[in-house]
Order: structure tokens, then sequence, then C-alpha cells
């Protein structure tokens, strides 16, 4: 019984380390509970919504996130105001830099002073010309009060646009509308389109009808394999597969290929009632 | 039965007054020193942590700009890079090589804790130590006790998870919740709901964990103790045989496990608390009526 009642130094050290592998399960079992929801909060907030554009020479979206420090160097310096940092409850990455095209677009300068400002490269200073900036694509979402798809003539998006004739062209095309005018329709090309946001600003509209999203969200991709056969014969310099075939076509043979035009002769049928006269 | 009045009041008065002295730490201390010099290092570190906080506002309050950024990153005067080297590690770990600003401002940084202390960046610099400080006093004013404090072990744990999930998710894992950046990012570019998480510290603080966040839970906290391991200032107990086992240090102190071995010779026998955790707050100096504690070097181990 006494030998109950007496501790042995190693008994000692063996409850010492019991208490101490408990303690230390303890701790690094509530660490990774914290951190797996550190990490689930992460994965939600990383997907940036539609409204916010990063600014110019951001690194793509996942490397942009290990990259940026959430310093506001680069809001700092921009002289427009344009980039906020995103706070808690924005949705955008907590602390990191964005802007909302329709508050303030960017005014692309030319030197870039946000680029200049981030210290640890997630803005990239590869990036020296503002033009080759992709912060977002501009796209005209709404093809049904946009004023020019009306047939009037708006063109504010166009005559904004930094890199106008380039980013945005008016299309003309026949308004069937009327059938006598012309529709001037603002057509993006993604080359040329820095995703500024001055179209989106601008736009006259209570709601604007061409806005700047990421390109995730603007563009499609096409398929790896998929090759434009109008493209392929351009570079080959001629027709891949030969020149075709004419088939000679019977009671046509004055005419070129493809032509479709209907004789003279042609009557076309008359237009049917409930008794056409029609006869097999 | 009279004596037993007598000494039930003795008792209770005794009580009273540990429960007072538990309360207000501190109170011989102004008695002895005057109330400026029995709060002189806290008045010190409170001026260290608004002058800082300052620093970063005057630019966007009234353009005078002196530090650019945030304590995640900041440029002073246009030309002094610092950064936070608890980030740049994140940043590595999630596979990123910053440039060299970036790794420069994290060097001048490491440089100064590796070569001053820490820890000091705790009690001196960082933002959610006025918190905490705020949640530790009220909870002392209030008496609130009991709670579960998670081992002091955690935050090693959470540090070295931190790094793990950095890696794994390719992003800077800690900042998604950092309450630390999160109320300096906050007070300087304006908070949204950052004010919840670092309501939340407080009151963690104050109900659930005696000194449970600063001391057990932040991986900050944890980077800038290990970081410190080896820094030079340090705070002695040279005149420990002074002491009254009054408790006012081990009360005020935000690591109070940092202070025995050097009071009491446990473990051994000098007086200087060199343990990572102790960050050099200078509390201790403060409350002791007794002149115990001072602030020195780590390698003067003299005893008076």
């Amino acid at each position: 019984m006494s030998s109950q009642n007496t501790v042995t130094p190693s008994d000692k050290a063996l409850q010492a380390r019991r208490r101490f592998l408990r303690e230390m399960a303890g701790a690094a079992g509530g660490a990774c509970m914290l951190a797996l929801g550190v990490g689930m909060v992460g994965r939600e907030a990383s997907a940036k919504p539609a409204m916010a554009i990063r600014p110019p020479g951001a690194l793509a979206e996942p490397d942009f996130l290990s990259a940026c420090v959430r310093c506001g160097l680069c809001v700092r310096d921009c002289p427009y105001d344009t980039l906020k940092l995103s706070e808690l409850g924005d949705n955008v990455a907590v602390g990191t830099p964005y802007f909302t095209a329709r508050d303030i677009p960017c005014e692309m300068c030319e030197d870039i002073p946000c680029v200049k400002a981030c210290p640890t490269g997630a803005l990239d200073r590869e990036l020296t010309d503002i033009g080759e900036a992709r912060m977002g694509l501009a796209v005209l979402i709404d093809h049904e009060t946009c004023l020019n798809f009306l047939g009037l003539r708006c063109d504010v998006c166009y005559r904004v646009c930094p890199v106008i004739d380039q980013a945005i062209t008016l299309e003309l095309v026949h308004n069937p509308r009327s059938d006598r005018h012309a529709m001037l329709l603002p057509t993006v090309h993604s080359d040329a389109c820095t995703g500024c946001g001055k179209c989106e600003k601008s736009c006259v509209l209570p709601e604007s009808a061409i806005r700047v999203l990421p390109h995730k969200l603007a563009q499609g991709q096409s398929a790896e394999h998929y090759r434009k056969g109008w493209a392929e014969k351009e570079k080959a310099g001629g027709s891949l597969i030969g020149e075709q075939e004419q088939l000679p076509m019977r009671g046509l043979e004055d005419r070129e290929y493809g032509d479709t035009r209907v004789t003279p002769d042609y009557q076309p049928a008359k237009p049917g009632g409930l008794d056409s006269g029609w006869k097999p | 039965m009279n004596t037993a009045a007598t000494t039930n009041n003795v008792a209770t008065e005794r009580s009273a007054k540990r429960s007072r002295a538990s309360t207000q730490p501190g109170a011989e201390a102004v008695r002895v020193k005057g109330r400026l010099r029995a709060n002189k290092w806290l008045l010190l570190r409170r001026i260290s942590q608004f002058g800082i906080l300052a620093l970063f506002l005057v630019g966007p309050w009234f353009g005078w700009w002196i530090v650019k950024g945030n304590l995640s990153s900041s440029l002073t005067l246009g030309v002094l890079p610092l950064t936070d080297p608890y980030l740049l590690l994140q940043s590595f770990s999630a596979g990123q090589l910053p440039y060299q600003e970036a790794l420069l401002g994290g060097g001048i940084v490491l440089a100064f804790y590796l070569l001053f202390g820490g820890r000091l960046f705790c009690s001196w610099v960082c933002p959610v130590n006025l918190v905490t400080d705020a949640a530790a006093w009220l909870r002392r004013r209030l008496n609130i006790k009991g709670g579960k404090t998670p081992s002091a072990y955690t935050r090693y744990w959470l540090l070295a998870f931190t790094l793990g999930a950095s890696a794994l998710t390719g992003s800077l894992a800690w900042e998604w919740v950092n309450p630390v950046s999160m109320l300096h990012r906050g007070l300087i570019f304006g908070f949204g709901l950052a004010w919840g998480v670092v309501l939340a510290v407080f009151l963690y603080d104050l109900l659930f964990a005696s000194r449970g966040w600063c001391g057990h839970v932040c991986p900050v906290g944890a980077f800038y103790g290990l970081l410190g391991s080896g820094a030079l200032i340090r705070v002695t107990a040279d005149k420990r045989r002074a002491c009254d086992d009054c408790m006012d240090c081990f009360n005020v102190c935000p690591e109070p496990q940092v202070i025995r071995p050097a009071l009491k010779a446990v473990g051994q026998d000098h007086p200087l608390i060199l343990d990572k955790d102790c960050t050099s707050c200078g509390r201790c100096i403060d409350v002791c009526g007794k002149d115990v504690f001072r602030l020195t070097t780590r390698f003067d181990r003299s005893e008076s």
C-alpha cells in the first residue's frame, strides 16, 4: 500500500509527459479546427464577384491572392481614388484592392502608379504600357435597353473609350424596324479592351447596359482542337483541300455557282387561304 | 465565539484585500512611487502604440504622407519599406517570391525584432494589444473568473497550420481572419464587418479566456515570440529579495508563467526573464511597489 502512495520520479515524469501530450493534442486539435475554419472562409471568399475589378497588372486571381499582402499602397498612390481595399463583408477577398467601374473607373495613367507602388509584385511591373492592361472585359450586356440597339444615336460608351475604334467600334447594321436606317451597335473587341470601365461609368442608362466583367465571366474559351477554316486557309495561303469541283447544275448552266436568283418567269406561290387550291 | 467572529472578520478582511489586490494590482506601487511612476511603462507603451497609429493616420486624415500603407507593408517618407515577415512567410508558403522591396522591408523588420525582442511588437506596436489590455482590465475590474483558456501551445500549432494552409490553398491563409491586420487596416482604410472580429477577440478575452487571444491563440504573436527568443532587451527581477509576494506582477502580466523562473529561481539561478513569451511590456516594473523589476539586456544577470 505504501508503495502505491509513494510517487517515484519516473512516475512523476510519466505524469508530466502525459499532461504534456494531452495539452499538445488539445492545442493541435483546436488549432487545426481554427485553421480549417479559416480555410473554408477563404475558399468561399476567394470567389471574386463580377463588380469587383482588380487594378492593372494584377496577377491571375489565385496568384494575386498569394502575393498581395493587403497593404493598400496601390490604393494610396492612385491619383483618382479609384481603388479601394475590400472590407470584411464586401465579398471580395478581405483587404485586397479592387475597383467598381460604375463608381470610379480606372483613368489609365501612363506611368501606372498603382503598379509601381506594389511592393510584392501582386501588380506585375512587367506591365509598362497601360494599353496592355487587362483588368476585365467590357461586355454590352443588355441589348434591350442600349439606346444604340434601339436605333438611336447614343454612342457615349464608344466616345469615352480611351482605346476608341479599337476596343469599342460601332458596327453598322440594317435597322429592320424602320427599314431605312442603320443601327450603330457598340461592339467590344477583347484584343484591345483594357477593362478600365469608362464605358460602364458613362453609360447614360440608370443601370449600365455595358459592363466590365472579369475575363472568366465575360469570355468563353474555344476548344483546343477547334480550327477556323478561313483562318487556316489564310495561314496556308490557299485552300487546304484544293480547288473545289464545280458540279453542273441542270437548267442553271448560265449561272455562277451559288447564284440563287430566281428566273424571270418565276411565279411565287399564291398566298394560301383555307382552300389554296394546291394539289399534289 | 467572540474569537471565532474575530478570526472570521480577519479572514474576510484578508480575502477582501486579496480580491481588491487582484482587481486593482499596483495600488501599493501608486502609493509608494506616485501615480505617474507607477504607470511609466504603460504610458510609454500607449504613446508608442498611438504614436505609430497616428503616423499611419496623418496621411489619410491630413494629407501628411509620412507613412503609407499599414502594418502588413508600408513605405515611410517614400524610402523606407517595412513589411511583416510573417506575411512574407505565408506568401512564400503559397508559392510566391515577392519583389525586392517587400523582401528588404521584411528583412529590416526581421532584423529589428531579432535584435531587440520579438514580442516588443505585441506590446508596443500591435493595435490588438489595446483591445486585449482593455479586456484584461475589465476582467479584473468585474472580477470575472474561470472560463476555458486553451493551451499556450495552440498558437504555435496555429502558426504551423496557417503556413500549411497557405501552401495548400495558395493564398495568405491567416489574412482571411487575422484580427491584427484587420483592425489596423480597418482604422486606416475603413471597417466593414471587421468590427465584429475585433469585438469577438475582446469578448473572448473578457468572458472565455483570461489573456486568451494574445497569450494562447494569436499566431502572429507566436511568430514574433519565436523570432525574439534570443533578443537583447529583457526584464530582470534583480531585486527579487525585496519581493513580498503581493502577486501584483502575476496579476497584470499578460504571460505570467514567464515570471516565476526569474522571481522564484525555479529552474534557473539568475533573475533574468529569458522566456520568449515575455512581451517586455514593463507592466511588472510599474505595478511593483518594491521595485523588484527593471528593463535590461540579456547579458545582465546581476542581482542586487
